[in-house]
Formats: structure tokens, C-alpha cells, sequence
């Protein structure tokens, strides 16, 4: 798979995020599919659990639509740095890629912290129209502490 | 007001806090200090956590072979729990008796053999006896310890453990009654009625909060909030004042189960929309993909939300069919981590597991109910920073501590307070 197409598709995830266009996030999954907010630890165990689970893009739709009209949280915002992608294989059509990424939380005063680091592990394949979009994103954290609360997703 | 105020007897106790009598003597008052004051907070820690309380150290099924182990904290004390040969669970402090350094630096593990300090090596058995100590006869009858050292003297504290369906609590006070004694029956119940076969974990995740450890005790125990801060408890009738349910208290005031059984709301179906409560958005907030509310009967009581606290920092929660463990291990005046441990049943099957694991996006650090309440006691914590000689207002229910048939009570909130001034001897 192409990588400059690979890291333009990263690109434009954490674009998403980082300027509160939050409902465009859930049309770069396909449907169905699966986003997993999960640990490092919970990974080497064998652990299924998530932070955030979604198997639709209807699920993911909810969360956007949760944030939006009803969850109580402070003002935040991301920073996403997102590093380069690695194809770890492709078969028929699908890439397994994982790419590094560290995340920025800026709380509406300012306060400004390293929230979170750790690789995505995809699933990338083209829709209908050729475009490329997740089959699956786990996201994997190194650590397991999650200050306060997660509001947007990772 | 004519209310029947539940007032603690002081005479065996001193009755002061550091800022003097408790409010009114009322266990519906609460001074703000008490989530800022470090000296109370070093009380706590020795009164409460190291005092006549089981505290909830692992699950079973985190250490179920010869040697597995897992470190923890009972409250600032870290601590080793270990099963042995003999498949007895131990606990100790996790502090070489030598200079003081954690014996085990990790999360768990299997240790074969006996534990060793790297420092310099002194080993210990998994009871946390004193076992090893390198060059305890020095070399060629130079250095070494002196003749008459008893190492039997000397070790790491030991805490006395005890197991209740897949769970293990220990506690540093010979005085502490029975784990079924301490949680009292209508509590014990409860518990059971959840933990009623082997558990598998899920998942694990620890959120620390910006707020002090009772903040977040008082949250739990808090019936009345649920429904008024949560909109997914509201508009989809997880749990309602309006529903059926209720609240037990023990007897000591220290452990709770509060419940939301599945029935009519009859004429109050209207309550939340009426008083134009933010939080009921039926008809108005729906959802593109509801099978994250997709729940089975599994207990068999009509019983679909039932939260859970053993005194002072164990939490058990059936949400739907949603099941977690919480851990609540203070970290400072206004610094706490909730631990958080997802589970469910080894005889689970694959609808099910698949199940858990999308109502789980109900919990947690990124829960649709709970992220909420991983800010509001921040705010509590932050609004109150100049308010050390107020108090707060705990009077839903009147201002007693016992079980109750309504969620729109603040009875084990008020029992919690008549636990803690009862340990900390307010």
C-alpha cells in the first residue's frame, strides 16, 4: 500500500480531531468496523476490553453526537502528533499498518499536558470509491492512566 | 426544621477534629477542610485505611497459581499479595525490613522461590518472613550481622487477608470483624447476588482524579446525583428516581448497595420533563446505534443498575450487564487514582462477552455516564478551595443513615460520614 497515501489518511485523522470537525471522524471508518481505545498491558493480556468500543459507524456517530448535546466535560482540545506508518503485512486488498502518535490535551484554561502516547494499529483498506479508510483502528496507549476523563477520541 | 438528627456519641472518643467540634454534630453537615486538611489526611491513612478496615487488595483470579503475586496499596502503604503453596493468600507490606525498599517494583508476577530485595538481597518467603540475608556471617569472620540477630524480629509488616467471592481484602487491625460481619448481611446480599460464579477479567484501566479520595466515595454513594448529572441514566431509563429501587445502608453506616429495578414510572413518568431537568432528553437525543444498551436479564431480579461500596475505598458495579470492579486509592489531599477492573463470567458466551464489551463504553474514564464523574469532583474540589469553615448541605431524606426505599435520599452518603467520624473519632 502506498504510504504517502497511508500518512495523508493520518494526516487528515488527526485534522479531524484537532479542529473539532468531529463528525467527519466517523466517515473515515468503514461500516462495519472497529475502533478500540485500549492499553499496551490489556493488549499483552489478552485483555478484549475498551475505553471506547465501537463495531459501527454508528457507534462512532453516538459518540460524536454524545459529545456534542449531552456528556458534562470541560473545554479540551487535542494536539495530535502523529509519526510515520509501518506496513507490518497486506493481504487481499488490506494493509496491517501501525503508526506512532503522541497526544497534546489542552484544557480550556490553557493547561496544557502530554495526555497520552502510543501506537495505532490499523486495518486500511479502500471503500467503493477507492478512497482509503480503517476496517479497524485499535488504539493502544503505552500507559493505562487516563487523567480525569476521555471525552474526545484518541 | 423538626428532623431527627442521627448524632454520634463522643464519650469514648476525643470528639475534636483539628478545627474543632463537627459541624451541628450532624451527619448531614460536612466541613469543607475535610478534603484539604493534610494533617486529617495523614489521620485518614492510619485510622482508616491502616485501622479495622478491609481493604480490597486484587481479585483471585489475578494470582490463581502457586506464587503469583500482585502489588497494591492499603492506602500509603504498598503492599505484596501473594497466593503460597498451600494456595493461602498472603499480604504484606512491601518494604524490606532492611532499608526500607520495595521488595517487588512491578505490577505482579510468579516469583519462584522466595522474594529478594535488590538492594542487597534479603530474601523473603511468600508469608513475608524474613528469610535470606547476604553475608550474614561476612567473610572470613569479618563484617557480617552480630551473632544473636533475630531475623524472626524483624520483617515487613503482615496484614491479615480474607476471600469473598473471588475477592481479597486485608487489613492491618487484629480488630477487624469478619469481611461478612464488616459488610452486614442486607449489604452482603447484594454482592453475592453479583459475584455469583467465577469471573474472568476483561480489561483494566486506572483514572486518576484531581480530587480528594472521599469526594469520589461520596459520588458513588450518591443516589440522587445519578439521574440529574448523567443523561444516558436519564433518557434511556438505565435509572430514574422516577423507576423503582432503592438504597441499603449497614448498620455502621460504611456500606452501601443502591438499585434500580426495570418497573413503571406510573404517574411520575412526567418528574424529569416537569421540573425541565437537563438530563432528560427523550425524544430529543437518540441514538444511531443502540446496541451499547442492548441488555439481558442475568441475575434474574429485575434489577438493572446496582452500585456497590464496601468502607472505605472497594466499589462494585452492575450496570446492565456491565460489571467492573473499582479501586479508589487516595494519592494525596486532593489526588486519588480509580482503578478500574472490567469483568465478566468464565461461562460467558461469545453474544455475551461481545455484549459486555460495547456496555462497557458506558464506564469508565471515557464512560457516557462515568466520565462525568470524573470531573465533577474536581469541581467540588476547586469550588471549595476558599471555603474551609463551610459546609455542605447533605439533607436529601433527612439526616439519618439508614436503608432506604426511594434513590432520592442521601442516606448512604450520610452513612458514610457516620463511618468515617466513627474510625477517625469526630
Amino acid at each position: 500500500m502506498d504510504l504517502a497515501r497511508l500518512v495523508e489518511l493520518n494526516a487528515t485523522y488527526a485534522r479531524v480531531i484537532d479542529t473539532d470537525q468531529l463528525e467527519e471522524w466517523p466517515r473515515l471508518f468503514l461500516d462495519p468496523c472497529l475502533y478500540k481505545l485500549t492499553t499496551a498491558e490489556n493488549v499483552a493480556k489478552g485483555h478484549e476490553s475498551g475505553l471506547i468500543y465501537a463495531d459501527t459507524r454508528g457507534m462512532l456517530e453516538d459518540r460524536v453526537s454524545s459529545l456534542r448535546k449531552v456528556n458534562i466535560y470541560e473545554g479540551q482540545r487535542y494536539r495530535h502528533v502523529v509519526g510515520l506508518p509501518v506496513v507490518l503485512g497486506e493481504a487481499a486488498g488490506t494493509a496491517d499498518v501501525e503508526t506512532p502518535f503522541l497526544l497534546v490535551r489542552v484544557m480550556r484554561d490553557g493547561t496544557t499536558d502530554l495526555f497520552a502516547t502510543g501506537v495505532y494499529r490499523d486495518k486500511v483498506k479502500p471503500d467503493m470509491s477507492g478512497a482509503l479508510r480503517f476496517a479497524e483502528r485499535v488504539v493502544i496507549c503505552d500507559g493505562r492512566r487516563f487523567d480525569t476523563l476521555v471525552a474526545i477520541p484518541f | 426544621m423538626d428532623i431527627r438528627h442521627d448524632v454520634i456519641g463522643h464519650e469514648d472518643l476525643p470528639g475534636q477534629t483539628p478545627h474543632g467540634p463537627w459541624p451541628e454534630d450532624s451527619l448531614a453537615r460536612v466541613p469543607y477542610w475535610v478534603y484539604r486538611d493534610e494533617a486529617n489526611y495523614q489521620r485518614e491513612m492510619r485510622r482508616i485505611f491502616e485501622g479495622a478496615t478491609w481493604n480490597f487488595v486484587c481479585l483471585e483470579a489475578d494470582i490463581p497459581n502457586k506464587g503469583d503475586y500482585r502489588t497494591n496499596q492499603v492506602g500509603a502503604m504498598p503492599v505484596i499479595v501473594v497466593r503460597d503453596a498451600d494456595g493461602a493468600i498472603n499480604c504484606f507490606e512491601n518494604r524490606c525490613a532492611h532499608r526500607g525498599a520495595l521488595i517487588a517494583f512491578d505490577d505482579g508476577g510468579n516469583v519462584k522461590g522466595n522474594f529478594k530485595c535488590v538492594y542487597h538481597a534479603w530474601g523473603y518467603d511468600l508469608c513475608g518472613n524474613l528469610k535470606g540475608i547476604a553475608f550474614e556471617k561476612g567473610i572470613n569472620g569479618l563484617g557480617g550481622m552480630p551473632q544473636g540477630f533475630d531475623r524472626a524480629k524483624f520483617g515487613p509488616r503482615k496484614l491479615r487477608t480474607t476471600t469473598l467471592c473471588g475477592l481479597v481484602f486485608a487489613t492491618l487491625s487484629d480488630d477487624t470483624p469478619t469481611i461478612e460481619a464488616f459488610i452486614g448481611a442486607e449489604v452482603l446480599g447484594r454482592l453475592k447476588r453479583v459475584l455469583n460464579r467465577p469471573i474472568r477479567i476483561m480489561g483494566r484501566f486506572v483514572q486518576p482524579l484531581p480530587n480528594n479520595w472521599k469526594l469520589y466515595v461520596e459520588n458513588v454513594k450518591d443516589t440522587y446525583h445519578a439521574s440529574l448529572l448523567h443523561t444516558f441514566l436519564t433518557t434511556f431509563r438505565i435509572s430514574r428516581l422516577t423507576q423503582g429501587g432503592g438504597v441499603l445502608v449497614s448498620d455502621d453506616g460504611g456500606n452501601h448497595s443502591s438499585y434500580t429495578v426495570g418497573v413503571s414510572e406510573g404517574a411520575n413518568v412526567g418528574a424529569y420533563k416537569a421540573q425541565e431537568i437537563r438530563t432528560d432528553q427523550d425524544g430529543r437525543f437518540a441514538l444511531a446505534d443502540p446496541s451499547v444498551l442492548d441488555w439481558v436479564e442475568e441475575f434474574g431480579d429485575q434489577i438493572q443498575l446496582q452500585i456497590l461500596s464496601v468502607f472505605p475505598g472497594f466499589i462494585l458495579q452492575q450496570i446492565h450487564n456491565c460489571l467492573a470492579v473499582r479501586q479508589i486509592v487516595p494519592r494525596g489531599n486532593d489526588k486519588m487514582d480509580l482503578v478500574w477492573t472490567y469483568f465478566g463470567f468464565t461461562d460467558d458466551s461469545p453474544e455475551m462477552n461481545r455484549r459486555r464489551l460495547k456496555q462497557q463504553n458506558l464506564v469508565g474514564p471515557a464512560g457516557y455516564i462515568s466520565m462525568e464523574d470524573g470531573c465533577v469532583g474536581g469541581f467540588v474540589q476547586r469550588g471549595t478551595a476558599a471555603a474551609d469553615d463551610h459546609v455542605s448541605v447533605i439533607e436529601m431524606g433527612g439526616a439519618t443513615a439508614e436503608s432506604q426505599a426511594t434513590r432520592a435520599t442521601e442516606a448512604s452518603v450520610r452513612g458514610f460520614w457516620k463511618a468515617y467520624r466513627r474510625h477517625m473519632g469526630y
